[in-house]
């Protein structure tokens, strides 16, 4: 009956696998959610759902699966003067419960109707039709596991009202980035090779070389595993980049607190790279791009943040510089090419949505640089593009 | 529902319904479980007190960036046996290479006849493969020793708490086979429930007052590092010692601040938005 919702997971992008699914349901067979929809959500919850950045998104899918309940507006009408009435709760103990006939989703719809059709009047607290405080399918306020709950409150609790309530939103992965989520991106961005001082024992090269002295014991060490990556990252922090201040911030501040790279440079640019880079991001001084180029060896990584749109001239043109008082003697666009002629590896970090991508300027960049979206999600997609061979 | 070794918590240990039930799934079904959280939400202190709710054993093994692995299954200690074999070992066969594998704490587990508990502490802190290596160990719960030629397989799957602090990410097929629980930081009702267990004769109006200043200071804005439960024990513990009465107003002044906030930002944050909360106060009245 719950495999439609294993594919509702997997529609809210929780990648839940046939093995996990199968520990659910031999956690289910031996009766770990009890009869409650509440232990249900949280049995589920623990086996399919491995981080809590996808929490919101179970919440989301639970509430769409379980609330899924299609009742007519009209007949709801007339169901909720039945079900207007307060009821008393009538407690049933374990065995009566699961003695109840249990229904799967389609039966249970099918039974409503025709239940519907049949009955003409209010009925609460029996065991058939639809009313309020019983152990028909149908109602509110009553017992049946699987049942069909019109309006108002269910009886044992109610899982999709926690569902509904989304406490897991400030989790999520495609919304949020704190440059402690941003750091652990980065971690992945790495290779290591040994470098450094010698400090580790070499136990098969200390053997051999124990053997070939007769015995006469020589240690042999060998240097560290380090990370070797090279980190390059070029900020746009012109105008239309003002609402993205902040995110790009954190990015700069989560690269510069991951001090786990060899080597870690960066510079500002207004829009578009031309002759000059800029250190600081409010600061005069300038240093040649080429000069960058010269001093920076292929095998840095780049990262390049920007919103990549402009008026097209100042992408194509010569003097297309937007700052009046300067003018550059080669094309944005041909600094970008050189750019990504000479680094082996680079990577256009965007924080517009992707919707917003079909710009001149933005689907020009595009062509030169692979493009992602400046989400964690997005960052985890670039670092992937970075470290491939 | 069928019969085995359930835990429901101890009386040092205040645990959440969801929690206890994580805690025997992960059991019934022989899977690890994977606890993150806020720092100081007690996630060690959980394997502490399943060890003791179930009186098994607890064999803790501490991560840290240099952990391999196989240091948790076994070590052949080559250099020692190096050592003995050209100085002389006092009392030990050097020809049996059975002295010199050492178990790591997964591997005495295993060998333990009697099921235990294993803590993996702050997995997060070794390399990122850590815990891909680790995967058919804990799926087949035993693991192979070339040297002596033996296989270690567990009697009696212990059961296997693993604590992350979330600074890596955790590799997919490391996180299909645990069960996972996230330790939501306690509301007001629970964190009076566990300050209870702490200080048992504790004045209901203080702890209701020390309580409120808690729950305003973690809703400032901007904490690098929000106060969680252990600095809430600290703190309280340090106001009981200095001789603090329910006469202390905490709306006015926060004694031992430093006990609650360890970042020097937080410090000024918390000055600056109480500084404001006090004024608009004071204008009210």
């Amino acid at each position: 009956m719950f495999t439609g919702f294993f594919f509702c997971l997997r529609a809210h992008k929780i990648m839940v696998t046939p093995t996990e699914w199968l520990a659910l349901m031999e956690a289910l067979s031996r009766g770990f959610a009890g009869n409650s929809l509440v232990s249900f959500y949280h049995l589920s919850r623990s086996l399919l759902v491995k981080t809590e950045a996808l929490f919101d998104h179970y919440d989301l899918a639970f509430r769409d699966f379980f609330t899924g309940l299609e009742v007519p507006p009209e007949i709801f009408e007339e169901l909720w003067q039945w079900l207007g009435k307060e009821t008393l709760k009538k407690e049933l103990d374990a065995d009566a419960f699961k003695n109840l006939p249990k229904h799967d989703w389609e039966t249970v719809k099918k039974m409503f109707e025709e239940r519907l059709k049949e009955q003409k009047e209010e009925h609460n607290g029996g065991g058939n039709w639809i009313g309020t405080g019983g152990t028909s399918p149908f109602g509110h306020g009553g017992h049946h596991p699987g049942g069909l709950r019109v309006g108002g409150e269910s009886g044992g609790g109610m899982a999709v009202k926690i569902a509904a309530e989304r406490k897991f939103k400030g989790y999520r992965r495609d919304v949020t980035l704190d440059v402690r989520q941003i750091k652990v991106a980065l971690k992945k961005l790495r290779h290591l090779r040994r470098t450094g001082t010698r400090m580790e024992l070499d136990i098969d090269k200390t053997i051999e070389q124990t053997c070939k002295n007769a015995g006469e014991i020589d240690l042999i060490f060998s240097p560290e595993h380090k990370n070797d990556v090279k980190l390059l990252l070029l900020m746009d922090a012109g105008g239309s980049m003002y609402p993205y201040a902040k995110l790009v911030d954190r990015l700069f501040s989560a690269a510069n607190a991951v001090n786990h790279f060899a080597e870690f440079n960066h510079y500002y640019f207004h829009n578009s790279i031309y002759d000059y880079l800029r250190p600081e991001i409010n600061g005069r001084e300038r240093i040649s791009t080429a000069h960058v180029l010269k001093e920076l060896n292929p095998d840095h990584k780049v990262i390049l943040v920007g919103d990549a749109s402009m008026a097209p001239y100042e992408l194509f043109m010569e003097n297309g510089i937007i700052d009046y008082y300067d003018s550059n003697e080669t094309a944005g666009i041909v600094w970008f090419e050189r750019i990504a002629a000479h680094f082996r590896r680079c990577v256009w970090l965007n924080p517009m949505p992707e919707r917003y991508w079909r710009h001149p300027t933005i689907s020009a960049i595009k062509q030169v640089f692979p493009m992602y979206h400046l989400s964690l999600e997005g960052i985890d997609d670039a670092i992937k593009k970075l470290t491939a061979f | 529902m069928e019969d085995f070794t359930r835990y429901s918590g101890t009386r040092d240990y205040i645990v959440s319904e969801d929690l206890q039930n994580d805690v025997n799934v992960s059991i019934a079904l022989g899977r690890p479980l994977l606890i993150k959280g806020e720092p100081g939400t007690g996630k060690t202190l959980l394997a502490k007190s399943v060890a003791k709710g179930l009186s098994q054993e607890l064999l803790t093994w501490n991560i840290k960036s240099t952990t391999k692995a196989q240091d948790g299954l076994y070590i052949y200690d080559t250099v020692q046996r190096l050592n003995d074999s050209r100085f002389g070992g006092e009392g030990v066969d050097v020809a049996n290479i059975e002295n010199y594998i050492k178990l790591g704490k997964l591997g005495e587990a295993f060998a333990n006849p009697i099921q235990s508990v294993v803590l993996i502490d702050e997995i997060d802190k070794a390399d990122i493969e850590f815990p891909n290596d680790l995967l058919a160990e804990l799926d087949e719960m035993k693991f192979y020793i070339p040297e002596t030629q033996k296989t270690i397989a567990a009697q009696q799957r212990p059961a296997i708490i693993i604590t992350s602090n979330s600074e890596k990410e955790l590799p997919d097929a490391f996180l299909r086979r645990c069960v996972f629980h996230y330790i939501e930081f306690p509301d007001q009702e629970l964190m009076t429930d566990i300050v209870k267990v702490h200080f048992p004769d504790l004045d209901k109006k203080m702890v209701k007052q020390a309580m409120a200043a808690f729950y305003q200071l973690r809703d400032l804005d901007g904490l690098r590092k929000k106060p969680s439960t252990s600095e809430l024990i600290d703190w309280l513990k340090a106001l009981l010692a200095a001789g603090h009465t329910t006469k202390s107003d905490f709306q006015k002044e926060l004694p031992f601040l430093g006990a609650l906030l360890k970042n020097e930002n937080d410090y000024e944050i918390a000055a600056k938005q109480r500084g404001a909360f006090q004024r608009r106060n004071a204008f009210r009245r």
